[in-house]
C-alpha cells in the first residue's frame, strides 16, 4: 500500500499568528512529506508492503517504525488544528478532563509542563487506557503510545523543527501558541469514538 | 563551585557564511547558557558541587536525568565551539591525518562515514570521532546530550571531533536540510584543536 501525505483541512497560512506559514511549509511540506516518502521506500519488498499504517507501527522497528510512526504522529497533530481555533473542549471531554486533572486549566498546565520538560525530540500525548482512563504521556523521537496499549486523543510535537523558525529556543512560547490553534471538535470526536 | 558559560573563542559572525551569526548567538547565549544554569541547579547542594565536569561525566550512570542532560549539554557545546574556527576547514595534518587514513582509508572516506553518522542520527544528538583507550579511532553517534566520556555509552573514549545535530544547531539557516549543515561544518573544523585532543 502506498502511503500518502494527507491534505490539510486549512491553508498553510491559516494558523497565523500562532503557527507561521513558513513553519508549516517546512513541517508539513518537507518533514511530513519526507517521512511518507521514506516509509514508502523502506517497506517495498518487506512484509509491511501492504500493511496499514497502524499495523506497521505496532509490529515494526528501526527505520520503518520511525518513519511510519512519524507519518501517523504528524497527521494526528496537523489534523487537530483550525483557523481561529483554541478555547476549551465541549462538555463530554471537558468533564473527563475535570474528573482526571481537577480542571481544564490544570490539565492545560500539566500538558504544557510535559511539553516544556521533554528533553530532546519527542511528543506529548493525552491518552486513554483500556478502561478509558485519561493520562498525559511523553514519548521520545517517533515513539507512539499505541505501542503501550494507550489510545491517543491529542498530541503536541516538541521536535525543534515544529517551532524553531517561530520561537527558537522559547519552547514554552510555542506551547502557548499551540493551544490557540487547536480544533477541539476533532479532539472531542476522537474522545467520543474511543 | 558552579559552572560558568564559557566565552566563545570568536565572534558570533566569525563562522559566516557556514554558520550564521543568529544561530551562533542563540545557540551559545540561550541553549548553552540554559544547560549551564540547569547543571548548576541540578548539582547545587549535592556532592557533585565540588567535582569537575570530566569526573561528573565519567560517573554519570548513577546520576539523575537532570545532571546527565545538562552536564552533557554544558560539556558538549564548550567542546563544539573550540572545534570550530574562522580559520578552519581543510584537512588534518601530521599524526591525526595518518591515524584517519589508517583507520578509514582516506580523509574523504572518513568525511563520508562521519557525515553519514551525523545525517542518520534520528532525533536530537551528536556525531563523534572518538579516540578509544587503545589509541584507535572510531566514529559514533549519541542521542540527546550523551557523549563518549559517559561511563554507560556504547563507544567510550576521548572525543576528538563532535558535531551537534540537534535541530537548533542548524534550523534557522538550513531547516530540514541537515546534510547541507554537515557539509558546511567541514568548512569550519578546527583541525589544530582536534589534533591537540588526539595527542592529549
Amino acid at each position: 500500500m502506498k502511503h500518502e501525505l494527507p491534505q490539510l483541512p486549512y491553508a498553510l497560512d491559516a494558523l497565523e499568528p500562532h503557527i507561521s506559514k513558513r513553519t508549516l511549509e517546512f513541517h508539513y511540506g518537507k518533514h511530513h512529506q519526507a517521512y511518507v516518502n521514506n516509509l514508502n521506500n523502506l517497506i517495498g519488498g518487506t512484509p509491511f508492503e501492504n500493511a496499514d499504517l497502524v499495523d506497521i507501527i505496532l509490529k515494526s522497528d528501526g527505520g520503518i517504525f520511525n518513519n511510519a510512526a512519524q507519518v501517523f504522529n504528524h497527521t494526528f497533530y496537523f489534523m487537530a488544528f483550525k483557523p481561529k481555533g483554541g478555547g476549551k473542549p465541549g462538555n463530554k471531554l471537558n468533564d473527563a478532563l475535570v474528573h482526571t486533572f481537577g480542571s481544564f486549566e490544570k490539565f492545560k498546565e500539566e500538558f504544557s509542563k510535559a511539553g516544556a520538560t521533554l528533553f530532546g525530540s519527542g511528543w506529548v500525548w493525552l491518552v486513554a487506557d483500556s478502561d478509558n482512563k485519561l493520562s498525559i504521556v511523553k514519548t521520545s523521537n517517533a515513539a507512539n503510545p499505541m505501542c503501550d496499549n494507550l489510545k491517543p486523543i491529542m498530541t503536541l510535537d516538541v521536535w525543534e523543527h515544529a517551532y524553531y523558525l517561530d520561537t527558537q529556543n522559547a519552547r514554552p512560547k510555542y506551547i502557548e501558541n499551540f493551544w490557540e490553534a487547536l480544533n477541539w471538535e476533532v479532539i472531542e470526536k476522537r474522545f467520543e469514538n474511543l | 563551585m558552579s559552572f560558568e558559560l564559557p566565552k566563545l573563542p570568536y565572534k558570533y559572525d566569525a563562522l559566516e557564511p557556514y554558520i550564521d551569526a543568529k544561530t551562533m548567538e542563540i545557540h551559545h547565549s540561550k541553549h548553552h547558557a540554559g544547560y549551564t544554569n540547569n547543571l548548576n541547579a541540578a548539582i547545587a547542594g549535592t556532592d557533585l558541587d565540588k567535582k569537575g565536569i570530566g569526573e561528573i561525566l565519567a560517573n554519570i550512570s548513577g546520576q539523575s536525568a537532570g545532571v546527565r542532560n545538562n552536564g552533557g549539554g554544558y560539556y558538549n557545546h564548550d567542546l563544539f565551539w573550540k572545534l570550530m574556527s574562522p580559520d578552519g576547514g581543510g584537512e588534518p595534518t601530521g599524526e591525526l591525518q595518518k591515524a584517519i587514513n589508517d583507520t578509514f582509508g582516506s580523509f574523504e572516506q572518513f568525511k563520508e562515514e562521519f557525515s553519514k553518522a551525523a545525517a542518520t542520527r534520528f532525533g536530537s544528538g551528536w556525531a563523534w570521532l572518538v579516540k578509544l583507550s587503545d589509541g584507535s579511532l572510531k566514529i559514533s553517534s549519541t542521542p540527546n546530550q550523551d557523549n563518549p566520556l559517559m561511563d554507560d555509552v556504547e563507544v567510550k573514549g576521548t572525543p576528538i571531533l563532535g558535531l551537534d545535530v540537534w535541530e537548533h544547531a542548524y534550523y534557522l539557516k538550513f531547516q530540514n536540510r541537515r546534510v547541507d549543515y554537515i557539509s558546511d561544518f567541514f568548512e569550519v573544523i578546527n583541525w589544530t584543536e582536534a589534533s591537540r585532543r588526539f595527542h592529549s
